[in-house]
């Protein structure tokens, strides 16, 4: 049988859903001889893959990276999933909206307005990238094919997912397995 | 007492005379989607959820304030009523700031419930991502605007079962927000009594006791609508 | 009062009227470009030429031609004058006596003029709105005196076989609407004069109630006496000052005269009318909104049934007509149903005013007859387009009606006919339109009025309003793809399907009656899709006519 090219991104996230896939324990090693892991944070690839069959995409599109990355993603892809609420709401990620665009959010953040801090904004364009003014889920950038929502998705969730990708059939809809946070 | 027989999805139910298509098919074992819906309270026909389609109507008819009438034919779970619930709860998810994991009625939270039950598992429109505030002057109790979705159940609980009136809508619109008394901070009200009965009738984390914190708001809504009944039937006059 | 007082009234009002009279519109639209002034100076000048024997310079509802304001017409010669400013008055009094006016004349026999039949604005532009006299000498009162002295039965009988619908908008039969109240059990029963206009474009309702407030109490007074009710009230949008102070001036000169009160006209009639002022919501011309309004609470619609008609102002029956419907009621009571019958369509009948706007030649409002078709209103009498180019689209109904466009403008002007291209009669506004509107940005300023006047009770109108207005601002900047085109028709048919009032029900026309008939100028904004994406699945139809 061949392996399913698997990868798995990390946006604009806590790795929390990253955290809950570990979480699979011993399931891991049964899942280790069906995929072959061609990108991920928990392996050292410097590049996103062509031809990846699946990948789990955790976090939402924070800043200009995120978006470039999403897009890569997209083409070298042939299933997306949204995985866990900041890939499919923007969840914690984009409470930073409601204060305003991207300069008013660092404003804020690093307390500018205050008298006397002689601070700066980060502007190394170089090293930092360059957030958005509004934080997206990642299907407002990019057609997503699935989605699988929990704060983070518990692992037994995220098990019944792959599986069910594994198997080459679109994963269960149901009430227990899309409920956010 | 009259009763009316109509079809609730193929099914044959009776009904009271003047009991709603809603109060009909629960009793008959149909769960008809509701969000401003409170039993113990007036009707606001606002959510639209519990819309349904009646044969020989041509509009889509809201279950909450439609009485049951003999020989009519109800669907509640037609295709396109589906997709229609599901986009009203988009809409619903986009107006607010609604962060569910890090809300204090996570996994308690009938706006939620209803999401992952109609099988909303993603939102297609933008979120609208308002600024809006969070009111912490009361005592005992918060509201967060963020979480409201604008039911009114917190307003016809007050008005109608404790008789404040201490909450009430302003603004129009996306702008519409609850307010206490004249507009002025909730710990100020001069009409509240600190009753704590809309906390409860809360669909969401809007209205929560202060010092909860993720997921510890629990709510017991049903109580309302027993004090309703409690007190017309006066079952606890001594 | 009694019959013969009222005679009397309007013989002596005749027998004072001077040989000649310079009447100057003193409405909104003329007011607001400097009427007052001009009637001032011709009153001067009338003195100062020594006339004032035989010449009287009146203030006068609207004649109409607003877009050539300040209108001044002389009477019994006919002649009339546009652009007035004060420096001609001393010209147009000249002119009575053979001198030169020095005004830009405007031609009384024009297609504006000639092609109208006038009731409801018989005396707009004739007499002063501001003196019940010039009203009851122009037959004013005389329908209600008759309607005393037969059974209220017989009166919502008339009104029935008189054809009549409501000219709010939907065209619900006012005969069964008024029958409806009527038949409910005796007593308490309100009446509500719907003058809550709000629809961009539209002014018929402002004019009638400024150019003939009298009208329109008697036709409240009318349908108290048919249905049983003894209080009514008048809801006036604040935006309309001149018509809240004209209908108040009105009002205590009808109570005066024993118009209003107690024994009206010496029968155990008795009817009161009071002004109510709105706080500036569209919604709140929405009837069970309104009621709210009324009772001072927030002006949100609730579901009906129960209809006001059952359970309206304070849970009462209550009987709620439109401005326009009241003040055509005194002419069918007195010219009688069958007279009323006769004009108009099978299903139409009677006349309607419209308020011509946009890009066409004459400006200002007119009163055709039921059946007219939209291009003679638009070509005849409107004129065509100030400048000679080719009418694209009409729009009718504002925000909760369509574009017509130029291919279907010999629709006959019929509730049915409007509804069956996807617009509506609505309250009587239409906006003339040429190829330097564009089409989607019709749409969107139309979806901006909705998300900005939704009240937020419901969450399809509130919220749905607001993204349909998102998507389209979209479509506008050249930003969206099929895919957000998809998803905007999936909205309209949502708020459409779903929203709790006509507000929202009616929000999306605007978009699917401009998608239907320019649906190239929404895809000529496309963009291509950055990703393709598999074909979307929807239980909604993701068409315009579904």
């Amino acid at each position: 049988m061949e392996r399913v090219r698997l990868a798995t991104v990390w946006l604009g996230g806590c790795s929390g859903c990253h955290m809950s896939f570990l979480d699979l324990d011993e399931w891991l090693l049964d899942l280790a001889p069906r995929i072959e892991l061609v990108y991920s944070p928990l392996a050292d690839v410097k590049e996103y893959p062509e031809g990846v069959d699946v990948v789990l995409v955790e976090g939402a599109v924070a800043n200009e990276e995120n978006r470039q990355m999403a897009k890569v993603i997209r083409r070298r892809t042939k299933v997306v999933v949204s995985f866990g609420d900041c890939a499919v709401t923007g969840n914690v990620t984009a409470m930073r909206n409601p204060l305003g665009k991207s300069l008013e959010v660092l404003r804020t953040s690093y307390l500018l307005e205050s008298a006397g801090t002689g601070l700066r904004l980060p502007d190394d364009r170089e090293i930092v990238p360059v957030l958005l003014d509004k934080v997206e889920p990642l299907h407002a950038i990019v057609p997503v094919d699935h989605y699988l929502p929990g704060c983070p998705p518990s692992a037994a969730r995220i098990k019944a997912v792959v599986e069910d990708l594994l198997a080459g059939h679109a994963p269960s809809r149901a009430a227990e397995v899309i409920r956010f946070g | 007492m009259a009763v009316v027989t109509l079809t609730i999805d193929d099914k044959p139910v009776s009904a009271r005379a003047g009991e709603s298509v809603l109060d009909a098919a629960k009793e008959a074992g149909i769960e008809i989607p509701t969000l401003c819906h409170l039993p113990g309270v007036s009707e606001a026909a606002a959510c639209r959820l519990c819309l349904v389609q009646v044969e020989g109507r041509g509009r889509l008819q809201a279950a909450c304030v439609t009485a049951a009438a003999e020989g009519m034919v109800v669907r509640t779970q037609t295709d396109t009523l589906r997709e229609y619930r599901r986009m009203i709860l988009e809409l619903l998810f986009t107006e607010g700031n609604h962060v569910c994991a890090v809300c204090v009625a996570n996994g308690n939270c009938e706006l939620q419930t209803l999401a992952a039950e109609l099988g909303m598992d993603h939102v297609r429109y933008p979120y609208l991502n308002p600024a809006r505030p969070v009111d912490v002057t009361h005592k005992q109790y918060a509201i967060d605007h963020n979480r409201c979705i604008l039911c009114t159940r917190c307003v016809r609980t007050c008005d109608e079962i404790e008789g404040a009136h201490t909450w009430d809508v302003a603004g129009r619109g996306t702008s519409s927000h609850v307010i206490a008394d004249m507009g002025q901070p909730w710990g100020e009200s001069v009409t509240c009594t600190s009753c704590g009965k809309c906390v409860q009738s809360c669909p969401t984390g809007a209205l929560f006791r202060q010092g909860s914190t993720v997921a510890e708001m629990t709510k017991d809504r049903e109580k309302l609508g027993d004090l309703v009944t409690a007190r017309r039937e006066k079952k606890w006059s001594v | 009062m009694d019959h013969d007082d009222l005679q009397r009234i309007a013989e002596g009002e005749r027998a004072a009227a001077k040989s000649a009279e310079i009447r100057c519109c003193t409405s909104s639209g003329c007011r607001a470009s400097g009427s007052k002034e001009v009637l001032s100076r011709l009153k001067a000048a009338v003195e100062a030429n020594g006339l004032g024997d035989r010449v009287a310079a009146v203030g006068v509802g609207c004649p109409g031609l607003c877009s050539a304001g300040p209108v001044v017409q002389t009477h019994p010669d006919g002649a009339a004058f546009g652009k007035v400013t004060a420096d001609h008055a001393d010209g147009i009094v000249s002119a009575l006596s053979g001198g030169s006016a020095g005004a830009v004349r405007i031609d009384p026999h024009q297609p504006f003029f000639t092609k109208q039949l006038r009731i409801v604005r018989a005396t707009a532009g004739q007499i002063d709105p501001e003196r019940i006299e010039a009203y009851i000498a122009a037959g004013g009162y005389e329908g209600l005196y008759r309607v005393l002295q037969r059974r209220p039965d017989e009166i919502v009988a008339d009104v029935t076989a008189s054809g009549l619908r409501g000219r709010g908008g939907a065209g619900y039969p006012t005969g069964l609407k008024w029958a409806t109240v009527a038949k409910m059990p005796p007593g308490q029963k309100y009446v509500i004069c719907n003058g809550d206009e709000g629809d961009p474009g539209a002014f018929m309702d402002r004019s009638v109630m400024e150019d003939a407030p009298h009208q329109v109490l008697e036709g409240m007074a009318i349908a108290a006496y048919a249905i049983g009710a003894n209080q009514g009230y008048i809801y006036v949008r604040a935006e309309y000052p001149l018509a809240i102070e004209r209908l108040q001036t009105a009002i205590t000169q009808a109570r005066k005269a024993g118009l209003l009160g107690r024994g009206v006209f010496q029968t155990p009639f008795e009817f009161e009318v009071e002004i109510r002022i709105g706080a500036g919501a569209f919604v709140c011309g929405e009837e069970t909104a309104l009621i709210a309004s009324v009772q001072g609470l927030r002006g949100t619609p609730r579901p009906r049934p129960p209809y006001p008609a059952e359970s309206g102002l304070w849970d009462r029956p209550t009987l709620i007509n439109n401005v326009e419907t009241f003040a055509t009621i005194p002419a069918i009571l007195r010219n009688g149903p069958a007279w009323f019958a006769a004009i108009g369509t099978a299903t139409s009948k009677g006349t309607k005013i419209f308020s011509l706007t946009g890009k066409v030649k004459n400006a200002g409002l007119v009163e055709v007859p039921m059946g007219t078709t939209l291009r003679e209103v638009v070509e005849q009498l409107g004129g065509g387009t100030a400048d000679g180019k080719a009418v694209k689209a009409v729009q009718t109904g504002g925000p909760s009606g369509g574009c017509v466009p130029a291919s279907l403008l010999d629709t006959p002007i019929d509730y049915e006919s409007l509804a069956s291209i996807g617009s509506i009669m609505g309250s009587g506004g239409m906006i003339v339109m040429d190829d330097a509107d564009r089409m989607p940005e019709v749409a969107r300023f139309f979806m901006e009025f909705c998300a900005d006047e939704s009240c937020g009770k419901c969450v399809p109108c509130r919220v749905g309003t607001v993204q349909l207005h998102g998507l389209l601002t979209k479509l506008v900047e050249k930003r969206a793809t099929r895919h957000d085109l998809d998803t905007l028709i999936e909205l309209c048919h949502l708020v459409r399907d779903t929203s709790l009032c006509g507000l929202g029900q009616s929000a999306p026309n605007p978009v699917l009656s401009t998608l239907r008939y320019f649906a190239g100028e929404y895809e000529a904004l496309l963009q291509p899709e950055e990703f393709a994406r598999p074909t979307r699945r929807s239980a909604v139809p993701l068409t315009v006519i579904s």
